[in-house]
């Protein structure tokens, strides 16, 4: 066990990944010499050289469809996105190609790229690097999205997807790179599969499913709720595509409550998948319709706004009174509860 | 004749409107020939070594590779208009540009190509029904990649050129000295990934060909649009050393390719080859050309055939032409009604299940879910009819 910040905890994930398969090649912008502008990639070129840590010409098109490429050749290649918002110039070889190629091939062509996105606000960052991309990705076949929550899952989690044989988008949640935790780097059997989600907390009255940078948030709001007698059980989902449903239903035909949370806007979104999912497949257990929690339908805002976008504590706590029929903002003081 | 990082441009500007014809980027000049069209020879000093061992014989191969991929394009094009196939991309012209680079390659070379390039398929072997399947609609990709070497084609234009590169730099990284080549149109020239991609392969000194068939069209967008200047103009601006060479003339394109295989071999990096062609069909099957095609192209361009000038060449070196003819019209021929049964052999009832395979390498609960609950909607359907 060793104490990490999570950008640490993926840099000791990658310098494992790069040490066990020589295979294993990253590209990015100003990810060699600098280490990466979050210093994620601190030290990998001193360590392992020009050519299997590849500082990229800054072309995020030709980042994705180059590793795509090296794929072919029998690479495994880990693409770093410098900013969410900047995935967009690389989006049709990531949509069109990286997730159709092993369809297309029918199974001939494997495509293990494991693309990394440090993503979300809360930086006070200027327009473009705040944002949360991760729906459309969730939404295109042959693709695998998932996002980490602390440490010691950022090193297991960067480790997974470089080892699976599918293409992963790794959503690294910025404001979070210096969140410190203790980090193994024994993961065991604990490798494959990648994707299940994680009970981060237990309780009985609401389950609050989140991911990335808002489990962290969703933890303070259950310690908040719990001092006002609700028992929240906080989900942190991993996963996006696949979702583990398993684990957010056995919590819901518990607590009969949802509420799930993100950064990313709401139509369309996360939220919406595993409020219809859980609707689905708990009608007869829920005491109450799912509540979202997000981002509002809005371009990411300037960040003297950013707090008012960014789901928080009080945002939280008031969707867990909506489902626990409490007076929350939408009925006002005249809640029947 | 090979255009170096350093070439001068010395023509005058270029005007906005593009409309001086010295600057028509589909003309024929500054371009390297071998064959002219009337069958003479061309000297040329600095190519002609690189094509000294290609023998009579060897020259009526590609003779025949030509004349059988032309049979096979026509055959695809009647099996459209007959309903086997939902479209066909013709090849009509472009034969020359195809199999003189084609043929060049190794088998231990990779090609990522567009979907005009049955010719360049042909090749690389790949068999005749696999060729169709895509078309037939029955698959997306007709064939393994590794076991031709050639990847699935692209159809979001220009997309291949990087993975041509990346897999270039994988063969260097490998220390083998396979090389790539990317196949794609003058449309594509104008796409942001062709020319990320060669930034990616000069920086890099990446062993990819580009090879450029600058067939005058984009559908029914003309070159024009998409340069102003020769195509094989713009790689020098990359730092890579390019190519211009008579699409036409398969001697020519197969001196061009040997020299750029010679040279990412050899650790020398990537060459760019604009190869002047003309597409004398439509873009697709679905496609009409008479909607823009200016009155005169075909003609002009039938002069240029890639496929009589080597007839003539081989016929005033005593070649036995006629003789020849029959015997590959004869294998054409043949060819062709392989071709046919294969495609009417090609199963279009699939079984239905058969949607979900292959999306992922490991099974995504997701749509493993739905997989078990569409096998579950269609049981339930077993035994309505009794």
């Amino acid at each position: 066990m060793t104490q990490l910040t999570l950008g640490g905890a993926i840099n000791s994930g990658l310098r494992r990944a790069l040490a066990e398969d020589d295979k294993v090649v990253l590209l990015g912008e100003d990810i060699g010499k600098l280490g990466g502008v979050f210093r994620v990639t601190d030290t990998l070129q001193q360590e392992f050289g020009p050519r299997r840590v590849m500082d990229a010409p800054l072309a995020e098109a030709g980042i994705i469809g180059t590793a795509v490429g090296l794929a072919f050749r029998g690479y495994r290649p880990v693409c770093e996105i410098q900013f969410d918002g900047f995935i967009y110039p690389g989006f049709d070889q990531i949509v069109a190609q990286v997730a159709k190629l092993h369809y297309r091939t029918r199974g001939k062509v494997k495509v293990p790229i494991t693309i990394r996105v440090p993503f979300g606000g809360g930086i006070g960052a200027v327009e473009h690097h705040s944002e949360s991309p991760e729906a459309y990705f969730a939404h295109t076949a042959g693709l695998r999205v998932i996002s980490c929550s602390n440490p010691q899952d950022a090193h297991t989690m960067i480790r997974q997807a470089i080892a699976c044989d599918d293409p992963v988008l790794f959503f690294e949640p910025k404001r979070r790179y210096w969140l410190k935790g203790e980090v193994s780097e024994d993961l065991g059997a604990e490798t494959l599969p990648m994707g299940s989600a994680r009970v981060a907390r237990e309780g009985t009255d609401v389950t609050l499913a989140a991911y990335g940078p808002l489990v962290a948030t969703a933890m303070d709001a259950a310690v908040a709720a719990a001092d006002d007698g609700i028992s929240i059980e906080v989900i942190d989902l991993r996963s996006l595509s696949p979702i583990d449903f398993s684990t957010v239903e056995k919590s819901v035909r518990k607590t009969g409550r949802l509420v799930v949370t993100h950064e990313a806007a709401q139509s369309g979104g996360i939220g919406a998948e595993v409020a219809a999912a859980v609707t689905e497949r708990c009608f007869d257990w829920l005491e109450a319709a799912p509540a979202r929690v997000t981002g509002f339908d809005t371009p990411y805002p300037p960040a003297a706004l950013e707090e008012a976008f960014l789901p928080d504590l009080d945002r939280l706590l008031d969707a867990v009174d909506r489902v626990m029929g409490r007076r929350n903002s939408l009925t006002g003081w005249k809640a029947t509860a | 004749m090979i255009v170096s990082t350093t070439h001068e441009d010395t023509r005058t500007e270029t005007p906005a409107d593009g409309s001086d014809q010295d600057l028509n980027p589909g003309q024929l000049e500054d371009i390297v020939q071998l064959i002219r069209p009337d069958g003479s020879r061309a000297e040329s000093p600095g190519f002609d070594p690189w094509v000294a061992d290609v023998t009579d014989d060897e020259l009526i191969e590609l003779y025949q590779d030509m004349v059988v991929i032309r049979r096979i394009d026509a055959e695809a094009t009647a099996l459209q208009r007959q309903g086997e196939l939902a479209l066909w991309v013709p090849l009509l012209g472009q034969e020359a540009a195809q199999i003189g680079s084609g043929r060049a390659l190794r088998s231990d070379d990779f090609v990522f190509s567009s979907y005009r390039e049955n010719g360049v398929a042909y090749t690389r072997g790949v068999g005749l029904g696999d060729m169709l399947t895509v078309w037939r609609g029955i698959a997306s990709s007709g064939w393994d990649p590794y076991a031709f070497g050639m990847a699935t084609p692209a159809v979001i234009i220009g997309a291949q050129t990087l993975h041509a590169t990346g897999y270039a730099l994988g063969c260097a990284y490998d220390g083998v000295d396979s090389v790539a080549i990317a196949y794609f149109g003058d449309g594509a020239t104008s796409q942001g990934d062709v020319n990320e991609a060669m930034v990616f392969a000069s920086s890099f000194q990446a062993p990819v060909i580009f090879f450029c068939q600058n067939n005058q069209w984009a559908i029914s967008e003309p070159v024009r649009l998409q340069a102003q200047r020769h195509i094989s103009d713009r790689a020098p601006g990359f730092g890579i050393p390019s190519i211009r060479v008579d699409g036409n003339d398969v001697l020519a394109v197969t001196a061009a390719t040997r020299i750029a295989l010679d040279r990412a071999r050899s650790g020398g990096g990537p060459t760019f080859i604009e190869a002047v062609t003309y597409r004398m069909g439509p873009h697709t099957t679905s496609d009409d050309p008479k909607r823009y095609r200016p009155a005169g192209d075909l003609e002009e361009w039938s002069r240029k055939d890639p496929i009589s000038r080597v007839s003539r060449l081989l016929e005033s070196r005593g070649v036995p032409m006629d003789e020849v003819a029959k015997r590959v019209e004869d294998k054409a021929d043949a060819v062709a009604r392989d071709m046919r049964a294969a495609c009417i052999a090609l199963d279009k009832e699939l079984d239905p299940m058969t949607v979900f395979d292959d999306v992922y390498e490991h099974p995504h609960p997701g749509l493993e879910r739905q997989r078990s609950q569409y096998a579950a909607y269609l049981a339930s359907f077993e035994g309505d009819a009794s």
